[in-house]
């Protein structure tokens, strides 16, 4: 039997201010997994990705992350949880002022002892791995730029390199290469997939373009308004289907360079 | 009179409001200033403003002589050091009191729950602890502070490190919530730690301006240190304290300058470090 890597039981999710984000889902993914997640625009991709990360806590119905209920365990196991979960979120969550280095060496720190990331931000304490991590990405020779000197694509890049150094079980991504060009979004999410299959952990990536998902990722998610829409291996993904998808956008369907 | 798609404007809607708002503020003013004797024209009754002048005429010229010139500098040398002296202290008061009650390094903000309501408890008192910290003026500190340790700087450093330790991390706790919280709440949820949330995901963007609000702290712990010396606390304030007793302008005004070079050190200083920090 596989292992699984996070499931979902009857799950449902209400913001806040009362409106119901994601209802009634089930579902499940092993590791090794590789999922694409599309939709259109307050679908619920979001949401999904932030309830995997534990980043937001279900409204009802239960979540397993890494065999886990992130929710019924004390607060320092979530926090050693956590730190096996990597999330690339949609628009890099850096300082400007920071420096390319400590931006992605900020993977481990929930891995580090105090006294080691302290140390880091005097001299950082590893330069060879984070490089290794920007060299995948084409990004090698921006490590000491700050993070304000980069355009949004190179940005967008760093987040992607800081989950790679963070070396999570499971590997969350939030519309990663909304901001790149065709060519380095396929070099990006070729990068992310083969990390995560060589680690055997399970790569979820919600996405925008759909011509991305159904040509890199072999089981595709569809979600409208909130429910799972389709849950199908790529090649069941039919042009029909799509459109009934994307209804809400008269039936276009998004792909690469196509203007949201 | 202007007209939008068929609705007219005949005038500002917000106009009455405003007119309230400001009527208020007068009334409200204007009783205060009865009670705190605030009269400008006094300041030029013909006896009151020759004996002002007088006043100001003893303060030139500055007693420049050698010997009075050693004196400043070393009463100047144990004011800064004393409001350097407070302020360090002052941050170590502040750092881990700012850190506790800022709100966007919350873990409990982002679940679980459990031991919210210490965290809310602990917050709590770290606010209460500011406000008795902030609350009592440092010349009240330093009046108390002369009784227990004798006449000398160490009293004027506590008093410092005391009152501005709870102001400095009441106003550090603000600077990082108004800065942009997503790096810190991102590294929250990868499983960093408080600690370092901060110093990666908060410094980064709010070092220039913390740093900067500290030195004009220390600017004002100059100043402080000058009022706490009149009580025994050494330093400028002292030296002053002796200067004005044997009503002695042109000391009096030696040392005024030396407090104007202070401040203007001070901005010198800020600005360097915004500098480097920019």
């Amino acid at each position: 039997m596989k292992k699984i890597a996070f499931s979902f039981q009857n799950l449902s999710f209400t913001h806040a201010n009362g409106k119901e984000a994601l209802s009634n889902i089930s579902i499940s993914a092993s590791a090794g997994e590789a999922i694409a997640i599309i939709g259109s625009s307050g679908s619920g991709k979001t949401s999904f990705l932030n309830l995997v990360a534990t980043a937001l806590r279900p409204s009802r119905g239960s979540i397993t992350v890494l065999n886990v209920d992130p929710w019924a365990i004390s607060k320092g196991r979530l926090q050693r949880l956590r730190s096996q979960l990597g999330l690339v979120h949609q628009a890099a969550p850096i300082p400007p002022r920071q420096r390319v280095i400590t931006a992605v060496l900020a993977g481990r720190l929930g891995q580090w002892p105090l006294w080691k990331s302290v140390l880091s931000l005097i001299y950082p304490v590893d330069i060879a791995g984070p490089q290794a991590c920007l060299q995948k990405l084409d990004l090698a020779d921006r490590l000491f730029d700050r993070c304000d000197r980069l355009s949004g694509g190179q940005l967008q890049r760093v987040g992607v390199a800081r989950v790679l150094y963070q070396k999570p079980n499971l590997l969350l991504a939030d519309e990663p290469v909304s901001a790149m060009d065709p060519v380095l979004s396929d070099l990006t999410i070729q990068v992310l997939l083969e990390d995560a299959q060589t680690r055997n952990a399970c790569f979820v990536a919600s996405l925008h373009a759909v011509d991305i998902a159904l040509r890199w990722f072999p089981r595709i998610i569809g979600l409208k308004d909130g429910e799972v829409f389709f849950d199908l291996p790529a090649s069941e993904v039919s042009e029909s289907l799509l459109q009934q998808l994307y209804a809400a956008e008269r039936g276009v369907i998004p792909t690469q360079g196509s203007i949201n | 009179m202007t007209v939008i798609r068929g609705i007219t404007h005949r005038r500002d809607p917000a106009a009455l409001q405003r007119f309230l708002i400001t009527s208020i503020a007068l009334a409200i003013l204007w009783p205060m200033m009865e009670l705190a004797q605030f009269d400008v024209f006094a300041l030029f009754e013909d006896r009151k403003l020759n004996v002002f002048i007088n006043f100001l005429g003893q303060f030139f010229p500055p007693d420049l002589q050698r010997s009075f010139l050693l004196l400043v500098i070393k009463a100047t040398l144990e004011t800064l050091a004393m409001a350097t002296a407070g302020i360090t202290l002052a941050m170590l008061i502040a750092i881990p009191l700012g850190l506790i009650i800022t709100y966007s390094l919350s873990i409990s903000r982002i679940g679980p729950a459990s031991g919210h309501w210490l965290a809310k408890l602990g917050r709590y008192c770290a606010r209460m602890l500011m406000l008795l910290l902030r609350g009592i003026p440092e010349i009240v500190w330093a009046l108390l502070l002369v009784r227990v340790f004798g006449l000398g700087p160490i009293a004027g450093v506590l008093a410092i490190g005391i009152t501005y330790g709870g102001m400095l991390a009441k106003v550090y706790s603000e600077i990082l919530e108004t800065g942009n919280t997503l790096p810190a709440k991102a590294l929250l949820i990868s499983g960093s730690g408080r600690v370092n949330a901060f110093l990666y995901g908060l410094l980064p963007g709010t070092a220039q301006e913390l740093a900067s609000y500290t030195v004009y702290r220390w600017e004002c712990a100059v100043r402080a240190s000058v009022v706490m010396g009149f009580v025994g606390a050494g330093g400028l304030g002292q030296l002053m304290d002796q200067s004005m007793k044997m009503l002695n302008g042109g000391e009096v005004s030696t040392i005024l300058i030396m407090f104007l070079l202070l401040v203007l050190l001070a901005d010198y200083i800020s600005l360097v470090i915004r500098r480097q920090l920019a």
